[in-house]
């Protein structure tokens, strides 16, 4: 990340970033990737492509997005997996999921954000605040969205350092909610075709709706790989994928994944494994692991275990519905669109039992033998909802632990503690 | 075959010697501010085939001594079931973290809760309160046995139950009874989370503060099941590291 070829700070000073805060955070990024990743054994070859792309991630990307938008392109970026890429992408801009993994500018956050936020609100303010994310100042557009009271509440002082549209998004899912919700991608069609100047039409929908699939089959594949024992790929570059997914070209992306997938198949054919043998095997679920958020990965797999699957945003719940593809219409399409995005099970929602059979399936399916439970400290909704995926986890036979944590490092000791004791009782 | 176990905490080094699965030795040490220097006393001290570490210094031990690690969950498990057969569950209260663990058939850990964020319902905590009221440990201990009833105290965070009992103690209330509701607070938060990890008797309680026997009135009182406690209460991780080796 710092033995970049291409000298990027004229870019980035034309962005208006903090040019010596920003490069204090591109080393010390590059420092965890380091650390983190390339001390891995065994990786898949193919994983090659997530270390170029890191590596790009303040780099190449960002010129491509400039660039992109020099030719007269709009940017969009977004936090939550609610907002269709497909409409975004459809209207002819990009879409990209702004990340808000680390602890970045609390000092100027805490100033407007009460200090007990879960991490992801406060990086997400963090970032615009000391003004060292490229893609915020690359998006035209933001796209905010009514889940939680935290994020609700602060994309009110967000949207004031930046043009910000915000979607209500129901809390409860029967029909007249999806209705609602359609509703919503009727209203955010105009505002994008306003952004762009582009006519979303019923071809442009429908090939942008394959194009957003494709990448997620190609993601299925991935994860369908890590059922097998020994599995063939670390949990780390797993999430990592599911990370990248969000900001990276998506032809590009999915074309990689599914070259990864091959070699993934390839490799449990051959009874390749990247864990030694007899690893115990986790499933995590809870709250999403934004970028650079590497942190309980990194304590279960130091530890000797093995994560075999997400039950998360940055996980399953981005890539495992499809939407059908069957729609001839943009009135079909919309509905296709509005049920698949209201079938996302997140813990804002009420009730949320889809989570719970969720969890418990992907356990089954992915061989994992035990199921951390994960929350951001100050994460009211997923922290509440722990209780009952805990009773429901327990009851299905599972041994779980629960965890509720932060992006600092300063828990690391006693969770580690923690973790190699539950791998210890698996 | 021998084998020394090892429990580097942050408030004593603890050394136990097995022989073919016997315990032959034992020691305690304080952990001072460098553990790793007083373990090195005990590794030196007599032959072994092997070391097992256990306790917050493990990783650091296996470095300095070899060997392998273990976490005090396992540790704990193994040593409290070796102890007591019928064990079902493990309370162990040390100078800085608590530890509820629930065993299964062959004293294999099926769930455990650890409270390792701050010094709240240990050891520690007692210490400090001890010093607040102008009392020894065991002071401490005999008056609140003795006070019929205790004074609540509403803040189970060190810093704050401090100013707290120093306020009582200004207040003029009775020590003992402020020694009884500091006892007795722990206790109850103790308690909640042995139901938490739905822990049977029999209950093993290990641990430093095993050897208060204020605490161990109120937990024998509060739990629904028998309440045993080993006589070297202090050396059960070392115990269980040990023997987790044979195992
Ligand atoms: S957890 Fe809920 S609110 Fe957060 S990104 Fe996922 S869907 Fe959106
Ligand atoms: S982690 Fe929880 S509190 Fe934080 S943004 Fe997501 S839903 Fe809101």
């Amino acid at each position: 990340m710092s033995d970049q070829a291409v000298d990027y700070h004229p870019m980035w000073a034309e962005l208006g970033l903090d040019l010596p805060m920003h490069d204090a955070l591109l080393e010390a990024v590059g420092g965890m990737y380091g650390a983190t990743f390339m001390t891995q054994n065994n990786r898949p070859e193919g994983t090659g492509y997530l270390d170029f792309v890191m590596g790009e991630v303040h780099g190449l990307r960002i010129k491509e997005l400039h660039d992109f938008r020099k030719a007269g392109g709009k940017v969009v970026g977004t936090y939550c997996l609610y907002v269709p890429e497909e409409l975004i992408r459809a209207a002819g801009a990009w879409s990209i999921g702004i990340c808000a993994g680390a602890e970045w500018a609390y000092d100027q956050v805490e100033q407007i954000l009460p200090r007990n936020t879960c991490a992801l609100i406060k990086s997400m303010m963090g970032f615009k605040l000391g003004k060292v994310c490229p893609y915020l100042e690359e998006a035209d557009l933001l796209i905010g969205e009514t889940t939680c009271d935290g994020k609700k509440k602060a994309y009110e002082e967000l949207g004031k350092l930046q043009n910000l549209y915000v979607m209500e998004l129901p809390q409860m899912k029967r029909a007249k909610d999806v209705a609602f919700w359609r509703s919503e991608l009727v209203d955010l069609i105009a505002k994008l075709e306003e952004l762009t100047g582009n006519t979303i039409t019923a071809e442009s929908l429908k090939a942008s709706i394959r194009e957003v699939n494709d990448k997620r089959r190609a993601l299925q594949r991935v994860n369908a790989a890590r059922a097998a024992v020994p599995t063939p790929i670390s949990g780390l570059d797993s999430l990592l994928a599911v990370q990248v997914a969000f900001y990276d070209d998506v032809p590009r992306f999915t074309k990689m994944m599914n070259t990864l997938a091959d070699e993934l198949e390839k490799r449990v054919a051959d009874g390749i494994g990247v864990a030694p043998k007899g690893a115990k095997r986790v499933l995590i679920t809870g709250t999403p692991m934004a970028l650079p958020n590497w942190k309980l990965h990194q304590i279960v797999e130091t530890a000797g275990g093995v994560v075999v699957g997400e039950e998360m945003c940055t996980g399953s719940r981005y890539f495992e519905k499809l939407v059908d593809e069957g729609g001839a219409t943009i009135e079909d399409m919309l509905d296709d669109l509005a049920a698949k995005y209201l079938d996302i099970n997140c813990a804002c929602f009420t009730p949320n039992d889809g989570r719970l059979d969720d969890v418990v399936r992907m356990a089954r399916e992915l061989n994992a033998d035990g199921v951390i439970d994960y929350s951001l400290q100050f994460c009211g909704t997923y922290q509440i909802e722990s209780t009952a995926v805990q009773k429901t986890v327990r009851d299905a036979g599972l041994p779980v632990l629960s965890i509720d944590t932060d992006y600092s490092a300063e828990d690391v000791g006693q969770l580690s503690t923690r973790v190699e004791a539950f791998l210890e009782m698996l | 075959m021998r084998v020394l176990g090892l429990d580097i905490g942050s408030r004593s080094v603890d050394a136990v010697w097995l022989e073919d699965g016997r315990m032959v030795d034992w020691a305690v040490a304080d952990s001072g501010f460098d553990p790793g220097s007083a373990a090195a006393v005990f590794v030196d001290r007599a032959a072994h085939d092997a070391i097992v570490s256990t306790g917050y210094g493990r990783h650091g031990a296996r470095e300095r001594f070899g060997g392998t690690a273990v976490t005090e969950i396992t540790a704990y498990g193994v040593g409290a079931a070796r102890l007591f057969p019928h064990a079902s569950s493990v309370l162990d209260i040390g100078g800085q973290d608590t530890k509820v663990i629930s065993l299964g058939p062959g004293g294999k850990v099926t769930d455990f809760e650890m409270n390792d964020k701050c010094a709240a319902g240990t050891g520690k905590f007692l210490e400090v309160m001890a010093r607040a009221l102008g009392f020894t440990l065991e002071e401490m201990a005999e008056q609140g046995i003795a006070a019929s009833t205790g004074v609540s105290i509403s803040s189970m965070c060190t810093v704050f139950a401090e100013s707290e009992v120093t306020g009582l103690v200004h207040r003029g209330e009775d020590r003992a009874r402020i020694a009884r509701g500091l006892h007795e607070s722990i206790a109850k938060r103790t308690l909640s989370s042995l139901k938490r990890v739905n822990a049977q008797g029999p209950l093993v309680f290990a641990g430093g503060v095993a050897k208060n026997p204020a605490m161990v009135a109120l937990i024998t009182d509060g739990f629904a099941g028998e309440v045993l406690v080993p006589a070297e209460a202090q050396i059960v991780g070392a115990y269980g590291a040990a023997l987790s080796l044979a195992e």
